[in-house]
């Protein structure tokens, strides 16, 4: 716990003296986002800038958050994205508009990257050949066609009823999942699907997108969001990529990603190919090899789930302890923690962010809160399940309150306790890999990138040593349970 | 003196227990607590050691009455055995007949030899000592039971049912070897028990309990002898 509070101090003082910090490049956790998030950290270092990668962080509102507390200096957003999801702007979303409205939050907007990662409609080559398709307007005879597209722009305004309205579609395509579309398409299941404009399997399959000769997509234009404090040289340097990606570009970069290749040299060979920034050549921080890699976001790994665990089982036994006497303080408590269990793991570390930034600390105070249920149920569950004539005798032979506990109450339910540990344990070595979300590293780290990456060596560098992690910790609790066990037990078990 | 005055003692938890408890219990005897079950006789066993407080009227043990504050050391002036024996399993048998007196600060050795001393009596060999209470038979915990009580060297031994729930043939056993005990230790017992011909053979005091207060109080041949009601005559007639 003792070092905690040193992290804690750190996540209020950083801003007060970031500029003698590296800068802080995040990216939420798809292939274009981390690409992105190379290309900026890239050009920053090759100005000679030092650079820290939080790449892979949770979604939009923790990406924001952390920017708008300063974790964070730069990330790259879209357009749509802040008109919609964070500003929940209405009318046009002019960019002068979207700058405004994230100024207030200390953020400052760069101009464009160029492309526009919006909705489109993409049709099988064969297809759109054969029938001569190159405009949505030209796709609205052809009723006959099987398109599929995903749910959630089935229902969407900016989805297709919106597009039926300024089209006037006379047909309804059908649902698929947005996962499954690329490849019944390569299958022949299917004619056309609803797409993201950049994505690389567009370019992959070679399928034809068709253009929005209406105008009809809202614009989701890649833009910077930077700290409005941020160092006036770092943010030309990340204005330099401004208007020079094209929709083409990005797909083919998202298409090398989804082929294997690593976001980080996929980023380096863009800027090398544009001549962005200085002369410094490809200057990208080499991956460590995977022994030392496992080896650190194991360490990590544990690190969070000790500092989570530990604080925890003192809390809640000491909180058992004090109050399993009062029945509806016992119950209330247990209640409470149960609801902190509910509370989904990703929105609770959103929630933490605007307290604690990102990083270490939230994922530990997540895990802490998490850990506390299985412990006090235990415990409490344990001292009130003690025999009551055992606690009359107690107390009729004069034992004092502390004397009961000690000598009865808490080897009698230590057991119990210790049972919870172990459960608060293995939950928190699993919960411990969403860390990853919030930049707090760990085993999640692999699972978080190999998921966007959809590359399952990745996945499983992060899965399995979690796994082994949970099994080591099983067995660990199973020897100190078994030095724990009262001796009338461990004798029981030995007669029986 | 008596060893336990109550004075206008009642007793209510959401109902009254009993009230107006008018009764005196002789020093140096044993005295017997019957009645019905429900009637309040282990509330008002309770009522002697602090267990459970008055709502009505004043207790008084030994010429004093039951203090307010400083329950601990009170409580520990006496011995307190149960139905079941109520030993902790986690503890040996000399752990279980020690701990209070360790509590206490007596040497090791000085509670070595008064938990022999009482073991000894109620013929539980040393070999015993370092097992767990369910590597015991029923009678034997009860043995332990009552030693463990005896452990401090109490004025005042209050037995709740110990004989209760153990087989007919080790009662037997088990009798005359309470009463050693007692009788080596002159120890002032207080028996709360549902069954008459128990109360017949230990104690020489009757106090018999029903219909929210005592029905009758005296030495245990008068009661029989002149019953106050047909409530006393068929309680004792249930155990001839």
């Amino acid at each position: 716990m003792k070092r905690l509070i040193p992290l804690a101090l750190l996540a209020v003082c950083v801003p007060a003296f970031a500029a003698a910090q590296p800068i802080v490049v995040a990216s939420k956790n798809f292939n274009e986002s981390y690409i992105l998030g190379e290309v900026v950290a890239q050009l920053l270092e090759r100005e000679g800038f030092a650079v820290d990668r939080k790449l892979g962080l949770g979604g939009t509102k923790i990406c924001y958050d952390a920017l708008a507390v300063g974790d964070v200096d730069v990330y790259v957003e879209y357009t749509g994205t802040i008109a919609e999801a964070i500003k929940d702007l209405d009318g046009e979303s002019t960019l002068a508009r979207l700058a405004d409205a994230v100024a207030p939050d200390g953020i400052e907007m760069l101009p464009p990257l160029g492309f526009n990662n919006t909705y489109a409609i993409a049709l099988a080559p064969a297809v759109a050949a054969s029938r001569n398709l190159r405009t949505i307007s030209d796709l609205v005879p052809h009723g006959d066609l099987r398109v599929a597209v995903s749910h959630e722009f089935l229902e969407r305004n900016d989805g297709w009823p919106g597009l039926t309205a300024i089209y006037g579609f006379d047909w309804t395509p059908t649902g698929i999942e947005h996962a499954l579309a690329y490849q019944a398409i390569a299958d022949g299941a299917i004619d056309g699907t609803d797409a993201y404009s950049t994505d690389g399997e567009l370019s992959r399959d070679g399928l034809v997108v068709l253009a929005d000769d209406r105008g009809f997509f809202p614009a989701y234009l890649a833009v910077p969001l930077v700290r409005a404090a941020l160092d006036p040289r770092a943010k030309a340097v990340i204005a330099l990529i401004g208007g020079t990606l094209t929709d083409a570009e990005m797909r083919d970069m998202n298409a090398a990603a989804l082929g294997g290749a690593d976001t980080a040299t996929v980023a380096a060979d863009y800027v090398a190919r544009k001549g962005l920034g200085g002369g410094a050549g490809p200057r990208r921080v080499d991956a460590d090899g995977f022994w030392s890699r496992l080896a650190g976001n194991t360490a990590r790994h544990l690190q969070l789930v000790a500092y989570a665990l530990v604080p925890a089982t003192l809390v809640a036994v000491l909180l058992g302890v004090a109050i399993f006497k009062v029945a509806w303080l016992a119950r209330g408590a247990v209640y409470l923690a149960g609801l902190l269990q509910t509370i989904p793991s990703i929105a609770l570390l959103a929630l933490l962010i605007p307290l604690t930034g990102i990083g270490v600390l939230p994922a530990v105070v997540a895990l802490f809160l998490y850990a506390l249920l299985p412990i006090l149920r235990n415990t409490v569950t344990a001292l009130t399940g003690i025999d009551p004539t055992l606690r009359r005798v107690a107390l009729a032979m004069g034992l004092k309150p502390a004397q009961e506990l000690r000598y009865v109450f808490v080897p009698l339910a230590m057991p119990s306790i210790v049972a919870g540990v172990r459960t608060a344990a293995v939950i928190s070595i699993g919960t411990a890999t969403l860390a990853a979300f919030i930049g707090a590293g760990g085993l999640g780290d692999p699972i978080v990138k190999g998921l966007s990456l959809n590359d399952t060596t990745l996945i499983l560098e992060g899965a399995v040593p979690a796994a082994l992690l949970a099994i080591l910790t099983e067995l660990t609790f199973e020897a100190i349970e078994r030095l724990l066990t009262p001796g009338h037990l461990r004798a029981a078990a030995s007669t029986s | 003196m008596n060893a336990v005055e109550f004075q206008g003692v009642g007793k209510r938890f959401d109902e009254w227990v009993f009230r107006d408890v008018d009764l005196a219990l002789p020093n140096e005897r044993t005295t017997a607590l019957v009645g019905p079950s429900g009637c309040g006789k282990t509330t008002l066993l309770q009522l002697v050691n602090a267990v459970q407080r008055p709502d009505q009227g004043v207790v008084e043990v030994f010429g004093e009455p039951v203090p307010e504050t400083g329950l601990v050391p009170f409580r520990r002036r006496f011995g307190y055995a149960v139905q079941g024996a109520g030993l902790f399993p986690h503890m040996t048998i000399a752990d279980n007949v020690g701990l209070v007196a360790r509590l206490e600060g007596w040497s090791p050795d000085a509670i070595r030899a008064r938990r022999r001393e009482l073991l000894d009596i109620v013929g539980l060999s040393e070999a015993l000592d370092g097992r767990y209470p369910h590597q015991l038979s029923g009678g034997q915990q009860q043995r332990v039971g009552l030693c463990r009580a005896l452990m401090l060297k109490p004025r005042m031994l209050l037995l709740d049912e110990p004989f209760a729930g153990v087989d007919p043939i080790t009662r037997a056993d088990l009798y005359p070897e309470f009463e050693q005990l007692r009788d080596h230790e002159e120890v002032t017992t207080l028996l709360v028990t549902h069954d008459v011909a128990e109360a017949q053979r230990l104690a020489d005091h009757l106090v018999v309990m029903g219909g929210g207060g005592v029905v009758q109080a005296g030495p245990i041949d008068e009661v029989i002898a002149a019953p106050r009601n047909a409530f006393v005559r068929d309680l004792l007639a249930s155990a001839l």
